[in-house]
């Protein structure tokens, strides 16, 4: 074990960081079509994402389809192998283990996946599909089968109904046995990808208290990666914005809704509709032309500056040339957050 | 918790009776089954089929005339005693045609598990590991479906004595590629499941991956092609018994007695069609069962849901 | 709901003309009356819809929520008479007047596109992948207006285009759907539903698939269309937000039956169900912090073989006596346009979610057991 790096400054959050993550980089491999397959160009998924995740916190990772949030929460993991930069558990070095120095660590690293669904092997019982990690990692001894039940109990499910397959369950209950897979091995991050996008919103409330229980009592560090900003206020702390690969905004949820400083944070934000028909009628708005460019040839620069109402319509033209020459840093610039964004400028719009 | 008041009896629901619900679903297995049972032909031919097996294996025991022993009747056509004739030796065709089921059904059997066994894993490998590792599986597999089968057979079992479990290796030795390619391509679409990245995620190792989760999963395909090769090897056997490299003598099947009595077609005539037709039912019932088979695993029957 | 009483359920003749002055004289332009849809499955028929009535009136904006099968889509199918053969529909659609259900394929066509135009979920599945968009605008024109002309047709698609805000359309009227974003294809979508001018347009989840910046677009396009044609529109959604910004009326439906409807001020800030208290209950809002969400537990019924009684009892914690035995109907509660299918709603006045269903979380004594293992473990 290493020292952990020093964490990032500005970045908020308290206490020891648990993950690191410095300069992470995802590339995919365009393939031409054809019997010769050559390598035509690059999907720049992620590109040059650093955050610190602490003990006991819940770090919001939000974005749009293509913003790369699932690639970082893959990568981290090791599941996808990071093109460059580094990811520290507590101080060790993740990106260069081979999957099998990596296994006594997914113990400690687990993840919930979006898909209900697909997530569980629909030929395995429940019992069977919570026992598995424990199984996996030589834990399945005597008393095993108990500590499942107890499993299942605590996320909310009937311990007597482990003898069930996944489908004869709801979607909700499904991503419940999904959460008790991952709490098998005690973890001490659990990363979470769209765990409730694929709920009904009466369900999804339910595996969210869950969630926030676990999280205040077992002490845990979730990366809740969701494209749902309203989800995100509620049980993240932190909350990193990411756009087309990169992060554009990181600050503590309150500060990040209140006075949003990115011009893409305060378009997502403007473009949630608010479930209070007058607030949602009066309310002031900032929105954006068309849609995500292709991760395939991102726009130089600030990757924003296509769709950027600021740009569009305050910039002089000396000013945009800032924007499409010099890729802004995520630094505080003022607001008291680090943002990404020359002419950032904090709005408030709720 | 929050106080219900006047509002309703309250306390009265704990955190896990709540998640009782009333959902009608059925497993995976229980739909299958449940298509199967409704297709006609299949279920007709499985009771066929079955029939047949317990005819060959359990008949000989209740039996008075074995397939080795010369009975005093020689050249009889059906009668009550020789319900299936006897042949110009003297053995009694009943007996004979029991026994040829039998060895027709041991062979073809065992070339369906053994073609199975292997092709299931060498594709599951192929497929899970994809890249390299697939590419040559794969093009080994290709060469051996280009083998002629009938060639091949003929030369290593003629020098094998014609026992009959050497006959099935071989058979079995060629017609695993077909499995393999099978179960390759429904393992191919299966590792891109979450379930598969949820276990890796769990540090499985790849042979847990492969076995515990892409196996079961593609057991579809596999069943299916299981029992179309059971037709296959039947038919395989068959012909090579007939041209004399299959099962040889005293041992019988139903290819070797078809063989033995066509030059008896036109004065013994049961001698050739009644094992003849053995091969037929067998051949044609297995089909009709794989048939059924394949409609119930088959993922576009899914009933309407709500 | 309860006026079974033109009959219209029987709608056996084909082809009866009903041409009643009813639509004008109610300003109703589409009029849905007791609708039951049943899907008969291997299991048994699944009731999809139970009865449900609404009136849109002209230029109006209803908004009908629901969760996963609740079947607020197959409503709209059935109005559209878009449902397959298997469906058995009952009760009455009436477009200014007209009977839909029971009407051949052919006038049905006619109505849609020129009166009812649906925007789907998909816009793919509404899309022709092997025509430009500008010539499946046209044709759409031309089905209804077969004296237009290729060259004034092709005129009004690029000017549709850039109604719904599609940039730069005289370029973008020769692309192929597969060459434009989702968000691109659904204005197309939307453009194509408002080219011959309907009354009414049914949109059915048409944000679900995008993202929420060109979610914003969309429903912004929508608007547009909207005030372009004076079209009324029924927006069909899980969203709530999306409800309360872009519809004056709202109905909420659980179970195949419409179990409240009112005003969107009604819905949302004085809701008398308890199943839409426990919907509003559930929502992490944006523009406000709340300690701790109220979920409704449990799951929604299953639509084959449901029980008596009232379908939402099982998962209500104000479940008493008559819940489960009787069914309640859709009532007036306060004022008159606002209705709800309770037996207690009187109840619900000033009444908060938090009030009445429970935060509930990981089962706590579990959850305590697991943390001192955890202890232990150290």
């Amino acid at each position: 074990m290493t020292d952990p790096l020093p964490p990032l400054p500005g970045h908020g959050g308290t206490g020891d960081p648990v993950l690191q993550v410095r300069d992470l980089v995802k590339h995919f491999p365009v393939m031409s079509k054809g019997v010769v397959r050559r390598r035509i160009g690059d999907v720049h998924a992620v590109c040059g994402v650093s955050f610190d995740l602490y003990e006991n916190e819940t770090l919001g990772l939000v974005g749009e389809s293509g913003s790369g949030k699932t690639t970082v929460s893959r990568t981290l993991l090791n599941l996808e192998t990071a093109t460059s930069g580094s990811v520290h558990y507590r101080g060790r070095l993740l990106t260069d283990l081979s999957r099998r120095q990596m296994r006594p660590l997914r113990r400690e690293l687990q993840i919930v996946f979006q898909d209900p669904y697909a997530s569980l092997d629909p030929r395995i019982s429940v019992h069977e599909i919570v026992a598995e990690p424990l199984r996996i990692h030589g834990r399945y001894g005597p008393g095993a089968a108990d500590e499942v039940r107890e499993l299942l109990r605590l996320v909310g499910l009937n311990p007597e109904h482990g003898n069930r397959f996944a489908h004869e369950f709801s979607g909700g209950q499904r991503q419940r046995i999904g959460i008790a897979r991952a709490l098998a091995l005690r973890p001490k991050v659990i990363v979470l990808d769209e765990p409730v996008s694929a709920l009904d919103v009466s369900i999804q409330a339910g595996v969210l208290n869950l969630l926030m229980d676990l999280q205040s009592e077992l002490g845990l560090s979730f990366l809740f990666v969701a494209h749902d900003l309203s989800v995100m206020r509620h049980v993240a702390g932190r909350v990193a914005v990411m756009y087309l690969g990169r992060l554009v905004e990181i600050a503590p949820a309150r500060q990040l809704f209140a006075r949003p400083a990115h011009p893409y944070t305060q378009a997502l934000v403007s473009a949630i509709p608010l479930p209070d028909p007058r607030k949602e009628r009066a309310r002031k708005r900032i929105t954006v032309q068309g849609d995500v460019p292709s991760p395939v040839r991102p726009p130089s620069g600030c990757r924003f500056r296509t769709r950027c109402p600021k740009f569009a319509n305050q910039l002089t033209d000396s000013e945009r040339t800032a924007c499409v020459e010099q890729v802004p840093d995520l630094v505080d610039r003022g607001g008291g957050n680090p943002v990404a964004c020359h002419y950032a400028e904090s709005v408030q719009l709720l | 918790m929050t106080d219900i008041g006047a509002l309703g009896p309250a306390g009265t629901r704990t955190p896990n009776d709540d998640h009782e619900f009333t959902v009608v679903q059925r497993s995976q297995t229980q739909l299958v089954l449940r298509r199967f049972l409704r297709h006609r032909a299949a279920m007709i031919s499985l009771v066929v089929f079955v029939l047949i097996v317990l005819w060959a294996f359990a008949g000989p025991h209740f039996w008075h005339y074995s397939y080795a022993k010369y009975t005093p009747d020689n050249s009889q056509p059906p009668s009550w005693k020789h319900p299936f004739g006897t042949d110009s030796s003297g053995y009694d065709a009943y007996a004979q045609v029991m026994r040829g089921t039998q060895t027709s059904l041991k062979i073809a059997i065992l070339i369906a598990l053994g073609s199975t066994l292997v092709g299931a894993v060498w594709g599951a490998v192929a497929g899970f590991y994809r890249g390299f590792v697939d590419a040559l599986m794969m093009r080994i597999a290709d060469l051996v479906l280009t083998l002629p089968l009938f060639a091949i057979a003929l030369v290593i079992s003629s020098r094998s004595g014609g026992s009959w479990y050497w006959i099935a290796a071989v058979i079995a030795g060629l017609t695993w590629a077909y499995v393999s390619r099978v179960v390759r391509s429904s393992v191919l679409s299966l590792r891109e499941k979450e379930f598969v990245e949820a276990a890796r995620a769990l540090g499985a190792s790849d042979t847990r991956i492969i076995f515990r989760h892409l196996l079961p999963n593609a057991l579809g395909p596999i069943i299916v092609n299981a029992t179309i090769l059971v037709a296959t090897g039947i038919l395989t056997e068959t012909a090579l018994s007939f041209l004399g490299f299959g099962v040889q003598p005293p041992d019988t099947s139903l290819g070797l007695l078809v063989a033995q009595a066509q030059t008896a077609v036109d004065t013994r005539p049961w001698l050739f069609y009644i094992p003849g037709a053995f091969i037929i039912a067998i051949a044609l019932t297995i089909n009709f069962i794989g048939d059924g088979l394949r409609d119930a695993f088959d993922p576009r029957q899914q009933r309407v849901r709500q | 709901m309860t006026d079974p009483g033109n009959g219209n359920g029987k709608g056996k003749g084909k082809g009866i003309d009903r041409v009643v002055a009813k639509g004008e004289e109610s300003g109703a332009v589409l009029e849905v009356d007791d609708l039951r849809v049943e899907f008969p499955t291997e299991d048994g028929t699944v009731r999809a819809v139970r009865g449900v009535g609404y009136r849109l009136e002209r230029g109006e904006a209803l908004g009908i929520v629901g969760e996963s099968g609740s079947g607020k889509s197959v409503t709209a199918l059935a109005v559209m008479g878009l449902l397959p053969g298997s469906a058995r529909v009952r009760g009455s659609v009436r477009f200014e007047g007209t009977e839909l259900l029971g009407m051949s394929d052919a006038r049905l066509s006619d109505v849609r596109g020129s009166g009812i135009a649906m925007v789907f979920q998909d816009p793919m599945t509404s899309l022709n992948p092997v025509y430009t968009i500008g010539y499946q605008i046209a044709e759409t024109l031309l089905r209804h207006n077969p004296g237009l002309g290729r060259r004034p047709a092709r005129a009004r698609a690029v000017e549709l285009l850039g109604t719904v805000g599609i940039p730069s359309p005289e370029r973008r009227v020769d692309s192929y759907p597969h060459e434009l974003s989702g968000g691109m294809r659904q204005r197309v979508v939307i453009a194509i539903a408002i080219a011959n001018d309907p009354d009414v347009i049914i949109a059915d989840e048409p944000t679900t698939a995008l993202d929420v910046t060109v979610q914003a677009q969309i429903l912004e396009a929508l608007e547009t269309a909207r005030a372009e044609t004076g079209a009324a529109l029924v927006l069909i959604t899980h969203d709530l937000g999306v409800v309360a910004g872009h519809t004056d009326r709202v109905a909420v439906m659980y179970a195949g039956r419409i179990v409240e409807t009112g005003s969107v001020e009604d819905i949302f800030y004085t809701p008398r169900m308890p199943y839409t208290l426990g919907l509003l209950g559930s929502l992490p809002r944006l523009d406000h912090e709340e300690d701790r969400l109220t979920p409704i537990t449990g799951s929604p019924p299953s639509l084959l073989n449901l029980p008596p009684g009232c379908p939402f009892a099982p998962r209500c914690p104000m479940r008493r006596e008559p819940c489960d035995s009787t069914e309640p109907a859709l009532r007036p509660v306060g004022s008159d346009a606002h209705r709800s299918a309770c037996h207690f709603a009187d109840e619900l006045v000033d009444t908060a979610a938090g009030e009445v269903f429970d935060a509930v979380g990981a089962d706590t004594e579990a959850l305590a057991r697991f943390a001192d293992l955890e202890d232990d473990a150290r």
